[in-house]
């Protein structure tokens, strides 16, 4: 199916199904522990051997001299390969860092070997035994160093005259900011079962968000065709973009299952998921504003950098300044600079998130600067094109709403507007908001389904990485076929399926489901064809065609009916943003004497689009701002910057939220449909949650006390001195 | 993992015997630190003795009108404890602060007097660390190191690393003592801040225990009544370890003790800062941090044990 219009009013728009608070259908998988998770899927695979890697010590140079004579005698052990075993595996387009093989060290905590044996406990011990000598070469590890280096910046993009701008400005802000590095530390580790016993046909049983991206990836890494690999990932715990891609649990567990010629099954160490697997960058940002008097933005100028291995694309924290908010001249200029810590790559909003963080607490900045409110001066810098080219317009886009209904809401109009001077007993109240962005892309999608009995089953590579996209599916076939939830079987993440958009860049929900739909609506070209009618309805489980209603169940006996389509999406929306807004309203209580800043209430206000389900949209919306907070607050990867690797690296150093952060959430979604994005005029909310979120928690720690932080995480640390105490 | 064998012994004297008898065994009880750390490989003995049917796991009345804890009474238990609550808050709120509900499940009163180190080098077993493998120097004492939670005072030029225990502030604060019996068989009582060392130049060795000496209970003296607090600092509300903590009681005759966590390689008290309690939190910080050697990224740890004394002062 082409999608190369907006749509038109559709199904969609009287639904039974879609937009209801269904909860999930796999829920209950979940919480009885009974979900097939990558590492434990002793239903498929029967006492596989167990692979357990050894990491790099060092963060840049070559191994010099690997003994792993003990380790291959050690009780249990089965194999031992080691990186000098075999010439480095070619990189798939997507990996930046080497994943395996040769003797050059990119990174801490690079894998050079894996030991195969009977238990993990074996394996495990044996690696130890493993002696490696290396010649280490000194790295690049400090941003700030290479910040201060930079002499010209690369723009990204420049439109007006920003310099001209600034100087005949009325008020200017000029204030650097920085985000720290960011671990996606998810729940389940990356795991894999390997079966590549006859060394030709290749099945993975892995924890991965992008199936076809992932298959693609072993095809090159390994020198393969394609054909002759199997991915199953049904059930993933966790991503948050560390999944998108091929990593070491997969190439380690397939090259063990090679030698011994029985299945191996590997799961990254925790300490292997901070410096072994990806990260997002820390990023350094120079953030002007120019305004006049009254409000309006005359410019905006915008530098950033982050870090990243030879290759790589690194953080890029400008892009949405570029058009958030109206101002005829805006510069942005991003720089990548090639350092030796481990591989910086996508995490939840890529970019977004960090540049966000910087540019909703200069927006504070600037609207205490002109006096203004932040809300009201957000909304008089609204635009309803993008400001850069100014030909195209927002297709669907309300974020004035969400402010002035977040307002409302949170009865930020009550809130104290003199910093530092609301207190209760030793705690500074403050409130704090900010504005969200994020693009609304889409990837082709397909599925397949299959109509036996009355009952269907759709099966699409899609993933579902906590997100709720069995939920969504489910509804999205019983919605299109007249059925009900309970007639829906739906099965993910599987190579064997259509190919989908996979899960990241919060495209999944709004792709997924329009692939779906276009499935369906083959389908019922099959049973239409089959009834010698043009054209019918489906509802109540039965086709209406010509006056004649027929339940889907008698349609075709003792035969199964197929449709399988892909959706397109069409070059129309290039003509067009499309995008996903909201805005953030935060409470926290700053400790007077100690400097601990504690969340009181936060609220959400949501313009994405058709939700497809409210239960599982609010779960992603409040999740990103968690992780937000955890931003905001705590979660920063500690760097040793002389060894140059992560030192926080488990989940006692690196402190994410935990419930005790988290008192009280609210969201409310505003009811939009935009059409331009995809048959059901649904848009994602994966990413949109951790946007602006931890500068809303900034602006709200400022309001607390007066002091202004610009430099994440805001730790306790960093404001000591000049709270009040008494 | 190591390869460790394994064996039960329901008598604390006889366990101790044991322990001597095999060099380098270590007692198992809770496990909530000791295993994490043998999954590590941190912590390697070739043998471990099971202590958890020992029966110490009473809590009694003393002759002296304080309390007797056993050595395998879990953190929760004793947090929850009526007699601990009221006549020992400081101990019960320490506890409460601690870890999680279900380590605190676990964890047993021994066990978290002997926990290690929470230094990310001491974690790295990549990393030199003198408290793991002596002699092998000590990386957070390199320059460019990750130090913000490390120790700023009775550090050595060997180890900078704390001491992660909650409890045994409140236990230092309280005068508590701990109770052991020797492979010989033979008991004695230490004070805190005799049990616990300094790192020195060998960091490896953080108590007094002789090799076979196995801790048999805690002992608090009668209670000294007053007002108790505990305030543990941490960047999350819950599950991490402290910036700095808080152990202080004030008494009705305008005395005080206060120790501290989270700054030293044991709970951190000194007489003489205890004197100037009536003086404010200043006074006292001058005396309890005097001759500290912070490091630029936990010279904030001075400030924080001052303005936290000073919140905890002027509560109502």
């Amino acid at each position: 199916m082409d999608f190369n219009q907006s749509a038109d009013e559709n199904l969609f728009d009287h639904a039974r199904i879609i937009g209801k608070p269904h909860t999930r259908v796999d829920g209950a998988l979940k919480v009885t522990g009974t979900a097939p998770y990558a590492y434990e899927r002793h239903d498929v695979v029967e006492n596989p051997l167990v692979g357990y890697p050894l990491g790099s010590s060092i963060a840049k140079g070559h191994i010099t001299r690997m003994d792993a004579t003990a380790a291959r005698n050690a009780e249990g052990v089965a194999a031992v390969i080691t990186t000098l075993d075999i010439d480095e595996l070619p990189r798939a387009e997507s990996n930046v860092a080497k994943l395996f093989g040769g003797d050059m060290i990119e990174h801490y905590h690079q894998a050079i070997a894996v030991v195969v044996a009977d238990t993990l406990e074996q394996a495990r011990a044996a690696t130890s035994l493993i002696e490696v000598e290396y010649e280490e070469i000194p790295g690049e590890f400090d941003l700030d160093d290479a910040w201060k280096r930079l002499q010209d910046r690369d723009v990204v993009s420049h439109v007006g005259d920003v310099d001209a701008a600034f100087e005949s400005a009325e008020i200017t802000l000029d204030e650097t900011y920085y985000t720290a590095s960011q671990s996606h530390a998810m729940m389940e580790p990356h795991a894999t079962i390997a079966d590549w016993c006859d060394g030709k046909n290749m099945t993975l049983w892995t924890s991965n968000q992008m199936i076809e991206w992932t298959r693609q990836a072993l095809a090159t890494t390994f020198e393969i065709d394609a054909d002759t690999i199997r991915l199953e990932s049904p059930y993933i715990g966790g991503g948050f973009g560390g999944k998108l891609w091929l990593r070491a649990d997969a190439v380690l567990a397939a090259l063990g299952s090679r030698e011994t010629g029985r299945p191996v099954k590997v799961a990254l160490p925790r300490s292997f998921i901070f410096n072994n697997a990806t990260h997002r960058s820390g990023t350094v940002q120079r953030l002007r504003i120019a305004a006049n008097r009254d409000g309006r933005i005359t410019a905006f100028d915008h530098a950033a950098i982050s870090h990243t291995l030879p290759g790589g694309s690194g953080e890029d924290a400008v892009n949405q300044t570029r058009c958030f908010y109206a101002g005829e001249n805006r510069r942005v200029a991003h720089h990548a600079i090639d350092m030796n810590l481990p591989e910086s790559a996508d995490m939840r909003a890529p970019g977004e998130a960090s540049g966000l963080a910087a540019l909703e607490i200069a927006m504070d900045e600037m609207a205490e600067k002109l006096g203004m409110d932040p809300v009201e001066f957000r909304i008089l810098n609204d635009t309803q094109v993008n400001p850069e080219e100014p030909s195209k317009r927002y297709s669907d886009r309300h974020f004035v709403e969400c402010l002035r209904k977040g307002a409302e809401g949170f009865n930020w109009s009550a809130r104290n507007t003199t910093p530092g001077s609301k207190r209760e007993g030793q705690w500074l109240i403050g409130q704090g908001m900010a504005g969200a962005y994020r693009g609304a892309p889409t990837l082709d999608s397909g599925a397949r389904v299959r109509l036996s009995e009355g009952r269907l089953i759709v099966e699409t590579d899609m993933t579902d990485i906590g997100t709720g996209s069995y939920t969504i599916i489910a509804q999205t076939a019983a919605e299109t076929m007249g059925l009900e939830m309970d007639d829906v079987e739906v099965r993910l993440g599987n190579s064997a399926y259509p190919a989908a958009s996979g899960s990241g860049g919060q495209m999944g929900a709004a792709s997924s489901t329009a692939g779906v739909y276009a499935a369906c609506v083959a389908l019922q070209g099959e049973i239409t064809k089959r009834l010698g009618v043009e054209s019918a309805r489906f509802e109540s489980g039965q086709v209406v065609a010509g006056g004649k209603r027929v339940a889907l169940r008698d349609v075709a006996q003792n035969e199964e009916l197929v449709g399988e389509d892909t959706l397109h999406f069409g070059d129309f929306k290039d003509e067009l943003e499309i995008g996903t807004f909201a805005a953030h309203f935060v409470e926290v209580a700053v400790h007077a004497y100690t400097g601990e800043t504690r969340l009181r209430r936060t609220l959400s206000v949501v313009d994405a689009g058709r939700i497809l389900n409210p239960v599982t949209a609010r779960s992603q919306v409040i999740g990103g701002m968690t992780m937000a907070t955890g931003a905001a607050l705590t979660e920063g990867l500690n760097i040793d910057s002389q060894r140059g690797y992560f030192t926080n690296h488990d989940l006692a150093g690196y402190e994410i939220a935990v419930h005790a952060d988290i008192p009280e959430q609210e969201v409310i979604f505003l009811d939009t449909q935009d059409g331009a994005s995809t048959p059901l005029k649904a848009k994602g909310v994966g990413e949109l949650g951790i946007c602006g979120g931890a500068a809303a928690v900034a602006n709200a720690m400022y309001n607390a006390t007066g002091i202004r932080l610009r430099d994440y995480p805001m730790t306790l640390d960093r404001m000591l001195d000049r709270l009040p105490g008494a | 993992m190591k390869a460790f064998s394994y064996e039960r012994i329901d008598d604390a004297a006889q366990a101790a015997a044991r322990a001597f008898e095999v060099p380098g065994s270590k007692f198992i009880a809770g496990g909530t630190n000791l295993l994490d750390l043998m999954k590590h490989e941190i912590e390697v003995p070739p043998h471990l003795i099971d202590i958890t049917r020992t029966g110490l796991d009473d809590i009694t009345e003393t002759g002296e009108g304080g309390v007797r804890i056993g050595a395998l009474v879990s953190n929760t238990a004793l947090a929850a404890n009526e007699r601990i609550r009221c006549d020992y808050p400081v101990l019960s709120r320490a506890l409460f602060s601690g870890a999680s509900g279900q380590l605190r499940n676990k964890a047993s009163t021994g066990g978290n007097l002997l926990q290690r180190t929470r230094c990310p080098y001491f974690y790295d077993t990549a990393m030199p660390c003198n408290k793991r493998a002596p002699g092998a120097g000590c990386a957070a004492l390199d320059e460019g190191a990750d130090t913000r939670q490390l120790g700023v005072i009775g550090t050595s030029e060997h180890c900078i690393a704390t001491h992660p225990s909650d409890m045994a502030v409140a236990l230092r604060v309280l005068d508590a003592e701990v109770e052991t019996i020797t492979p010989q068989g033979q008991t004695r009582r230490l004070t805190l801040d005799e049990f616990y060392r300094l790192p020195g130049d060998t960091p490896d060795v953080e108590n007094v225990l002789e090799p076979g000496e196995i801790i048999t209970g805690v002992v608090l003296p009668a209670p000294v009544g007053g007002r108790q607090q505990y305030y543990k600092v941490r960047d999350r509300a819950s599950y991490a370890f402290a910036l700095v903590s808080v152990a202080l009681i004030e008494t009705d005759d305008g005395k005080g003790r206060v120790a501290l966590g989270g700054v030293a390689h044991k709970p951190w008290r000194r007489d003489e800062a205890d004197a100037e309690l009536g003086n404010g939190a200043k006074a006292v910080m001058a005396k309890l941090l005097d001759g500290a050697r912070p490091t630029d990224e936990n010279a904030y740890k001075l400030t924080l044990a001052e303005r936290t004394l000073a919140a905890l002062l002027a509560k109502e």
